[in-house]
């Protein structure tokens, strides 16, 4: 329950940065882990990388991927917000040209894979 | 049955200092009704105890806000009909200041901090000499001029989380008043103001979270003038290291 003080863009935007980046600092350690199998247990990664094929670990990457650009994203909109003297409109045009710029280049990339 | 024969449930907070409980009082509901009219309607006619603070119910004094369903809000120019959850309305204490009794909160801290950001005016120049010209369209004065309608209500201190998880940090009017000094041609020193603004518990502390500038009931924008603060000290750091 978010209390009502908190009820607002802005709050949550910096709840969703927070959040995001908790979430790969607890994954990154992982990552560096089933990385370093490659040089030390080649046939446990050989293993994980079944394991990795599985739909469920799919979509848990999807999660991670969304992870890393809500924390990518958050971490412009926070430089943005701090270090250029714009007015909220000026700030918000930016903002939907970076969106609409991420959506057509997404699109593009989902149809080339 | 018309608006004006309905009942509002009212919780009140009621204790002194940091020990309390809601109290709930039925209030007759008007059609047009600010908050501030509740409180004022429940001391008058149901418990003559009730400690409260107001003074000039027009929105100038800053001293009557209030948490109005767990939000800030300058009670006087709140409308009943704007905040309700149907007929419920719990009125508490302004958050992150220590209360005294009931609604009223001790805002020393609050005004301290005002003092250590530097708040108060350091003239360059003094009532002997003439007065110094300022430019209404100069850009510091623009960035100045955005801030001076502060009427020190606490209402950005009380929505502010940082300031809930650090006792030390100046919060958000104190310093918006910095960066109105900062801006401000006729102080004495600009770079002094800063330091202040930027020692421990100052700009620096600020995690964006914007609910100063959401609830500023004078539409000021602390949030900004915070970010300038920051940007002002990157630009001070770099030009001491390149000196």
């Amino acid at each position: 329950m978010i209390r009502p003080h908190r009820k607002h863009p802005l709050w949550l935007a910096y709840a969703a940065h927070r959040v995001s980046g908790l979430g790969l600092a607890l994954f990154l350690p992982a990552h560096f882990h089933v990385l370093s199998l490659a040089i030390t247990r080649p046939k446990d990664l050989d293993t994980f990388l079944s394991f990795a094929e599985a739909p469920l670990v799919k979509l848990a990457e999807f999660g991670l991927v969304f992870l890393l650009a809500i924390h990518f994203f958050g971490g412009l909109r926070l430089l943005a917000l701090e270090f250029l003297p714009w007015s909220g409109c000026q700030k918000n045009l930016a903002a939907a040209t970076v969106a609409g710029a991420f959506l057509v280049s997404g699109l593009f990339f989902l149809r080339a894979i | 049955m018309s608006k004006s024969e309905k009942t509002l449930h009212v919780s009140v907070w009621r204790g002194e200092g940091p020990q309390g409980r809601f109290e709930t009082f039925r209030v007759p509901r008007q059609d047009n009704q600010t908050v501030l009219d509740v409180v004022s309607w429940i001391q008058q006619n149901t418990d003559p105890s009730l400690s409260y603070r107001y003074a000039c119910r027009v929105g100038m004094c800053g001293s009557c806000a209030m948490m109005v369903n767990g939000q800030p809000r300058w009670t006087c120019r709140t409308h009943v009909s704007r905040v309700a959850d149907g007929d419920r309305l719990q009125i508490g204490p302004l958050r992150n200041l220590p209360v005294i009794k009931d609604l009223a909160v001790d805002m020393d801290p609050f005004f301290e901090k005002w003092i250590k950001a530097g708040g108060a005016h350091r003239p360059s120049r003094s009532r002997t000499e003439p007065i110094m010209p300022v430019s209404p369209q100069e850009p510091g004065r623009v960035e100045a001029n955005k801030a001076i309608e502060c009427i020190n209500c606490a209402v950005c201190y009380a929505a502010c989380d940082t300031v809930a998880g650090n006792p030390d940090y100046l919060g958000p009017a104190a310093l918006q008043r910095a960066w109105t000094l900062y801006n401000d041609v006729k102080i004495d020193d600009r770079q002094a103001a800063l330091d202040r603004a930027t020692a421990a518990g100052g700009c620096q502390n600020c995690h964006s979270q914007g609910s100063c500038t959401r609830f500023c009931p004078n539409e000021l924008d602390p949030l900004s003038a915070i970010a300038g603060l920051k940007r002002a000290a990157a630009a001070s750091y770099f030009k001491r290291r390149s000196e």
